[in-house]
């Protein structure tokens, strides 16, 4: 086993044979994938020499070569050796594992500040003191994922908006959670903290050249664990502070949206859009949900009934069942969308139209 | 008058079994027992088995094909709790059922109606387990661990039914160690001090005590669940001043010492099958006896190793690291004494040999990716990753999978009268040790390329050792249908086993005819 493990780190492998760790991008994941390739290699010469052993018995003491059995059969002296010397190798093991976990730890300032949150099934990321924050949501077509569309390179592994961030800064994470526990990581940058609701967890990174760099979540947090992945894009220094700025006047942009007078026709397209990036996952495209877990829209009591029901089971969520309070996820004109189009759609056939205004009277009422 | 009552007693002592069903629902005798427990457990096998092979056939290719990821979250989890709880656990306790007694000298467990009583909770158990999977909502799909919250708020309503499953089991496990403790303890017979045990009595004595030890813990983290779910408690739930970290402590804190629990006693059995074929004595006996206690010990120290990016502070993860470390050294004392049994032996390589040896070196193989698991930076990168499950493959498939095949064809022919046939056990062996490495070590490189766990579809650069990977897991699955036409042909007839049929073997439990009579030890053996 030794022999083949050699055989299969040594020789030139094409890329989907991929048998080791990536070194990554960063100091950090340098130095764990060094601790990694150190560890391996002791416990492959520990393999090679114990099973050396075993394999020379196997082969050489069988009764069918005339071997007889010998009758020795304990030691004080080897047992001591044998207890000692691999507590020696633990202790060489452990120096450079603790020297990496104390760089890990580094609790010197950051230059950015990152809030990242985990939800059923996405990720937001808020840059603290920035005024932006965005959701990120699998970007591969669900003809990908049933087999009814060619898959592409980094099918999975694509969001609609990646995290950005600046090269050579020393960016910090505060991760937490919404709903279930997840798990943030990103194998080049040697990052991966679980989201805890209701705990912020702390990691860092300064990632030191532009690129695009892929991960996924890494704690089952139920039904679309597989299709929450992580993508973070390094910029350099001059174009982060561009794209920094270009998101704080969109965001400015979408706040004046909620004062304009929408058409149905307007919003029944937006809320499509929103409905099946944020609302499909569970209650599904064409509205008939999971029940009994994730109810059915079509032609559901709250989705055909008042309207007030229905806005405030989207703003308030349900405790105690996956329904997600989206009051503070989404945008009021987001949520006028989707309420219209969920009332509209489906075969539903309300006809009223519910706008950003209603939904921002909704709000101040409730404060 | 006494006379009358004498002659009641006498053929009291001496009645073969009863006729019919009722003879095993009412059974107290410990090879009835130890039979039902082995037959339950390869049911359960095959059942949590036949769950692998719908995880491995969507895996096989990138893409949902066979089912949607809802239905594979529940395989993964009915796979990990059945092959746990109703394969590997039973399958062991079943042994020691069978074998204790024959190995200690004593007529019987000592506590024999209890003993009736664990068995048959089991069955209730795993048909309430798994009528859940029939239910509304689906059965449980939070994962083997079930991690809070996703096992409270957020969970399928079936919940209520699988906790109470878990209490089931627990009681079960909890009946069966106390038996084992009682039997060691006080019957066995005269001459036979505790350092003159085989070591399968000596590693099954400790793993009792680890049962005692963790299970109330489950029972207690279980018992959590029910009230948050049901009675408006928030043990787990952050928004009403819990603590979902608070659960994974509890958790692990069962769980680390339950993964000793799975392979303790197969480290017994093949520290006798060893010896037994290599016509050698066990060496280092007393150094195994403390090899194993110092890894009990240990196992109640490192819970938290399978937490290391829930996000403890830095003392807490050297602390685990360094303790988790350490458990190399009482496991590789284990090894080289097993090494060093074979050392200048007289081998020859039947079934159950082949398997004592595949286990040493493929849960070697095991403890090598342990113990890089254990290095807290590195594992941030292997953490819930297919690394992870490679490695716990490892030392449970190989581990306690491999020693119970190895005990089940050592013992075979003591329990059927009848040896096995050779040839086919030697085809099990080998298809099972090539489909098992097919299947499990292609999973090293997945996880090293960053496949997460749990996930029902993946990026296409993992699709190739998918593949390799299902195809192994399919040939691992075939293979076991095998092993049982294997037991069912020997039960059927075959050479008929002498009282010792392996030449090299030794132990009260050869000294009685083959198969063992129904009562056996009435009268204690002197050990010398």
């Amino acid at each position: 086993m030794g022999i083949l493990l050699w055989l299969a780190f040594t020789t030139p492998t094409r890329a989907e044979w991929t048998v080791n760790m990536a070194p990554g991008a960063t100091d950090v994941s340098h130095a764990v994938f060094d601790l990694h390739m150190t560890i391996f290699w002791i416990c492959a010469v520990i393999g090679v020499l114990v099973f050396g052993v075993m394999f020379w018995s196997m082969l050489v003491h069988r009764r069918s070569t005339g071997q007889e059995a010998a009758h020795f059969h304990e030691s004080t002296t080897v047992e001591i050796l044998w207890t000692a010397v691999p507590f020696i190798i633990l202790v060489l093991m452990a120096i450079p594992a603790t020297k990496t976990l104390i760089d890990i730890y580094d609790p010197s300032e950051s230059e950015l500040d990152v809030q990242i949150t985990g939800y059923q099934w996405k990720w937001h990321y808020k840059y603290l003191g920035q005024d932006v924050e965005f959701f990120s949501n699998l970007a591969t077509p669900r003809e990908q994922i049933d087999n009814r569309a060619p898959k592409g390179e980094h099918y999975l592994l694509e969001v609609d908006e990646p995290l950005v961030v600046p090269v050579g800064t020393k960016v910090r994470f505060l991760i937490t959670a919404a709903d279930v526990i997840h798990s943030w990581w990103v194998p080049s940058l040697a990052v991966k903290k679980d989201a805890i609701p209701g705990f912020v967890n702390e990691a860092w990174t300064r990632i030191d050249k532009p690129g695009i760099y892929r991960g996924q979540c890494t704690e089952l947090c139920g039904k679309d664990h597989g299709f929450m992945p992580v993508v973070v894009e390094a910029k350099s220094k001059e174009d982060f502070t561009a794209w920094l700025a270009e998101r704080k006047q969109a965001a400015a942009a979408e706040r004046e949206l909620t004062s304009k007078e929408w058409s149905m026709e307007e919003l029944m397209a937006r809320g499509e859009k929103a409905y099946n990036t944020t609302c499909a996952a569970c209650h599904q495209p064409d509205g008939t949900g999971l029940p009994p877990m994730f109810p059915a829209l079509k032609g559901s009591p709250i989705a055909t009934g008042p309207v007030q029901g229905h806005i405030d089971i989207v703003v308030n969520g349900k405790p105690g069942t996956a329904m997600a309070a989206f009051g503070k996820q989404l945008s009021e004109v987001d949520l006028a969308a989707i309420i219209t189009y969920e009332r509209n759609a489906f075969g539903n056939k309300v006809g009223d139209m519910v706008t950003p205004k209603d939904i921002l009277a909704f709000k101040q009422a409730q404060e | 008058m006494s006379a009358v009552i004498d002659h009641g007693h006498a053929g009291h002592d001496h009645h073969g079994p009863a006729k019919g069903l009722m003879r095993w629902v009412l059974t107290t005798n410990h090879k009835d027992i130890g039979t039902m427990y082995l037959w339950f457990s390869f049911a359960m096998f095959l059942l949590g088995g036949s769950m692998a092979m719908v995880i491995r056939a969507e895996l096989f290719q990138p893409g949902l094909q066979i089912v949607q990821p809802e239905f594979f979250n529940q395989m993964t989890t009915m796979h990990g709790l059945i092959m746990v709880f109703g394969a590997v656990m039973p399958a062991f306790v079943g042994l020691a059922n069978w074998m204790i007694p024959l190995m200690i000298g004593a007529p019987d467990m000592a506590l024999p109606r209890m003993n009736n009583f664990s068995f048959w909770l089991l069955p209730a158990a795993f048909t309430l387990l798994v009528s859940t999977l029939f239910m509304e909502g689906g059965g449980p799909n939070f994962g083997w661990t079930f991690y809070a919250p996703l096992s409270t708020t957020y969970a399928p309503e079936s919940v209520t039914f699988f906790i109470f499953a878990i209490h089931l089991m627990g009681i079960s496990s909890i009946m069966g160690a106390i038996n084992v403790i009682a039997t060691i303890l006080n019957l066995r017979a005269p001459g036979m001090t505790l350092m003159k045990m085989p070591l399968f009595a000596w590693t099954w004595l400790i793993t009792a005590f680890l049962l005692i030890a963790v299970m109330p813990v489950l029972a207690g983290c279980v018992t959590m669940m029910l009230m948050d779910v049901h009675f408006g408690t928030s043990f787990f739930n952050a928004a009403g001043g819990g603590d979902p970290v608070l659960f994974q402590h509890v958790f692990w804190f069962f769980g680390h010492p339950e993964v000793y629990i799975m392979i303790l006693p197969a480290f017994g059995a093949i520290s006798s099958i060893i010896p037994a074929f290599s016509r050698k004595p066990l060496f280092g006996y007393t150094s195994m006896v403390y090899a194993t206690a110092s890894i009990a010990f240990l196992s109640f120290i490192v819970w938290a190793h399978h937490m290391f990016t829930v996000g403890i502070p830095i003392t807490g993860e050297l602390f685990f690291m360094y303790a988790t470390m350490l458990i190399a050294v009482p496991t590789g004392v284990k090894v080289f004494n097993w090494v060093t049994t074979m050392w200048r032996g007289s081998l020859t390589f039947e079934a159950p040999m082949l398997f004592a040896v595949a286990f040493v070196i493929l849960f070697t193989i095991g403890g090598f990716s342990g113990l890089m698991l254990a290095i807290a930076p590195a594992d941030f990168q292997y953490h819930d990753t297919y690394f992870v499950v490679a490695h716990f493959h490892y030392v449970l498939v190989p581990g306690a999978i491999f020693g119970i095949f190895a005990s089940a064809y050592y013992w075979l022919p003591k329990w059927t009268g009848h040896m096995y046939d050779e040839t086919l056990a030697r085809l099990h062996f080998w298809m099972s040790f090539i489909g098992m490495n097919l299947a499990f070590f292609p999973m090293h490189f997945l996880g090293l390329a960053g496949m997460p766990r749990r996930i029902p579809d993946y990026n296409l650069q993992f699709a190739d050792f998918n593949m390799v990977s299902s195809i192994g897991a399919f040939t691992f699955g075939v293979t076991q249908l095998l092993f049982l036409f294997i037991v069912i042909k020997c039960i059927r007839g075959g050479k008929p086993a002498p009282a010792k049929p392996w030449d090299g073997a030794d132990g009260l439990e050869w000294t009685v005819p083959s198969p063992a009579p129904y009562h056996t030890f009435s009268t204690p053996p002197e050990v010398k």
